[in-house]
């Protein structure tokens, strides 16, 4: 039962949302208590997997694998608290950041729906219930993007919409094709299946599973696939802009994890993708970061940190062992709090200097010191600084590629990283070391008390986080560690699901 | 009629990735309207496309007789279509709006967000 409240608090407070929707303020509040809820009924459900295994829910009764199962084991739970504690420090920031026309238009309603789409995705255990999910996702993220309506927004928006619904289309046709060689859908079904299957047709399964890849790394914008992020995801306001960066992506690495660890993991398979998957890896982290390096926007830059860091959590998929795989969970946990926390304090920052443009910013570590270290905690965090939490997470990706001896990927991860660590000290130095040019120095904006707390708390609690994940380390890394046993043993997963769920 | 359904899903997606490939908007998103029923008509396919009866066991029988249609895909499809609907609607009005404020159907008039940095809009 405890599996669909996660799913269900956001859906309850996004529908009241519609209800209620000539009424703007109580918005705010459904909002605030739905993401409360979700994140407490979240942790519930991580510490129930972690106690008691797996849980299986079958939808209606119907059991699968005739019905729709809603399963949670160790990487979904992980990632579904991940979402609502992101849920709920976005909404406490988006407060101050969102303006009364989107509150008017239903921002919060679209914002829980968009919610209620990853959830879903994280939680589900049908391959076509994943595709309906991601649709919940994407058209609410389609409306948050191009809500604002100026030209940035909808020409952002035209390419996000068209990559995703090409996207869409190909994960559709895949799971078509899934359906017509193994006839079913189920994941925990395809588990058992599809190696069989594999084995007297490799060719034909390895196609389809290539399909996926395409498809997901659309989504999660892997290599040849990443052009529409940094095209879009810097146009809308902050928050919209952080909840994409720290959620979206990373559902796509998500599926791409579940459908390799899942339904694919054969040899018959793997000999094929594994090759593909730390190709694109490699390639993603190096086109990534280079693109960051040359970018003056704030937020551009940012954005093309995410794509090269999509390449760290595929790498340690393409890894395929069980500490590159706790290697990716725990970077995946590290990834979305520090670059949530560099995307709000750019937030803060064009609010109170008025500038996103490192041209036209200066100065602010002598300005406001406090805001600097602000920055500065999960900007090193990302680079990978000891004893912040990249550092472990790359650390544990790396050190998995070496035992695998995948000398040629960690090479690039480690080069990547060094650029990672210049373009956070371009930043640095650019709006926070030297002196402001003249041209655009104007007195920084002091933010009202409630504007103020409303976007520091949230900021500074992620940037704690990051702080925390690095100092205790240990119980998180045993946790992810966990995970990954999880995903590379499927027969759990497969039992607990066709076993009866309850 | 597989052969033929085939060629057609073939056709389909031949149409769909030249429209696409075309810089005018509206053709791109009526190539991703072949797109999205090229793939429906997959799924379709896939339910093996064939005269029989509908899968209900009737009064008095224990299990399915005969040769039924396989419900699945076509709970699939159905599914498949409202989505494809409602997604292709969006972007209808979303690329109407595009052509509003940049007065042109070119895709390669669409380039603001690669070029110039955004920095002076947003400051509320």
């Amino acid at each position: 039962m405890i599996v669909i409240l996660p799913i269900l608090i956001p859906l309850i407070a996004a529908i009241l949302c519609i209800v209620l929707w000539s009424r703007p303020t109580i918005h705010r509040w459904v909002s605030l208590v739905a993401s409360v809820g979700a994140l407490v009924v979240s942790l519930v459900l991580l510490s129930t997997v972690r106690a008691d295994g797996v849980q299986a829910l079958a939808i209606g009764g119907w059991v699968a694998p005739y019905g729709i199962v809603l399963v949670a084991d160790l990487l979904s739970s992980i990632m579904v608290v991940v979402t609502a504690f992101m849920g709920l420090m976005v909404n406490i920031y988006g407060y101050d950041d969102i303006s009364e026309d989107f509150e008017k238009n239903g921002y919060y309603a679209l914002y829980q729906f968009l919610l209620v789409g990853v959830t879903g995705s994280f939680l589900t255990g049908d391959l076509f219930n994943l595709f309906v999910w991601f649709e919940i996702m994407l058209i609410s993220s389609f409306v948050l993007l191009s809500m604002g309506g100026s030209r940035a927004e909808t020409e952002g928006g035209v390419k996000y919409v068209i990559m995703n619904m090409i996207s869409s289309m190909i994960f559709l046709g895949a799971t078509g094709l899934v359906f017509g060689v193994a006839g079913s859908v189920n994941m925990a079904d395809l588990g058992g299946r599809i190696p069989q299957i594999a084995a007297d047709n490799p060719i034909l399964v390895t196609s389809i599973a290539m399909l996926y890849v395409v498809a997901f790394g659309m989504k999660a914008a892997l290599f040849p696939m990443f052009g529409w992020l940094p095209a879009s995801y810097h146009t809308p306001p902050t928050s919209i802009t952080t909840i994409f960066g720290a959620l979206l992506t990373k559902v796509g690495v998500y599926a791409l994890i579940r459908a390799f660890t899942l339904i694919f993991a054969t040899s018959d398979v793997m000999w094929f993708a594994q090759p593909v998957l730390l190709t694109m890896a490699s390639l993603t982290m190096v086109a990534g970061v280079f693109g960051a390096v040359a970018q003056y926007d704030v937020r551009r830059l940012l954005s093309f940190h995410i794509v090269s860091q999509i390449g760290y959590l595929i790498l340690g998929l393409g890894i395929f062992t069980v500490s590159s795989l706790a290697g990716t969970i725990f970077y995946f946990v590290h990834v979305i709090l520090a670059k949530s926390a560099l995307f709000l304090v750019a937030g803060i920052v064009n609010k109170t200097y008025g500038s996103y443009d490192l041209k036209k910013l200066g100065g602010i570590y002598n300005n406001n010191i406090a805001l600097s270290m602000l920055f500065f905690i999960p900007a090193m965090a990302l680079a990978g600084i000891p004893p912040l939490s990249g550092f472990w997470a790359k650390f544990g990706v790396l050190k998995a590629g070496l035992s695998a001896e995948n000398f040629i990927a960690v090479g690039i991860a480690l080069f990547v990283s060094v650029w990672t660590l210049y373009s956070m000290t371009k930043i640095w130095n650019y709006a926070y070391m030297r002196k402001r040019p003249d041209a655009y120095d104007r007195p920084a904006e002091s933010l009202s008390a409630t504007s103020f707390w409303l976007r520091w708390a949230p900021t500074l609690v992620i940037g704690l986080i990051t702080v925390a994940m690095g100092v205790w380390a240990g119980p998180l890394f045993e946790l992810a560690t966990a995970a990954a046993e999880q995903l590379m043993n499927p027969e759990i997963y497969i039992s607990a699901v066709l076993g009866g769920g309850s | 009629m597989n052969i033929l359904l085939a060629t057609v899903i073939g056709f389909l997606y031949a149409s769909g990735v030249y429209l696409m490939l075309r810089r005018s908007i509206v053709k791109l998103i009526l190539g991703i309207g072949l797109l999205g029923n090229a793939t429906n008509l997959l799924l379709f396919t896939i339910g093996d496309v064939a005269r029989s009866t509908p899968p209900i066991i009737h009064e008095g029988e224990e299990a399915l007789v005969g040769a039924y249609a396989n419900p699945i895909p076509q709970a699939l499809i159905l599914t498949a279509i409202v989505i494809g609907m409602a997604m292709l609607a969006y972007a209808v009005v979303l690329i109407k709006q595009a052509y509003q404020i940049t007065d042109s159907d070119d895709i390669d008039v669409m380039r603001t967000t690669d070029i110039e940095t955004l920095a002076e809009d947003q400051s509320e």
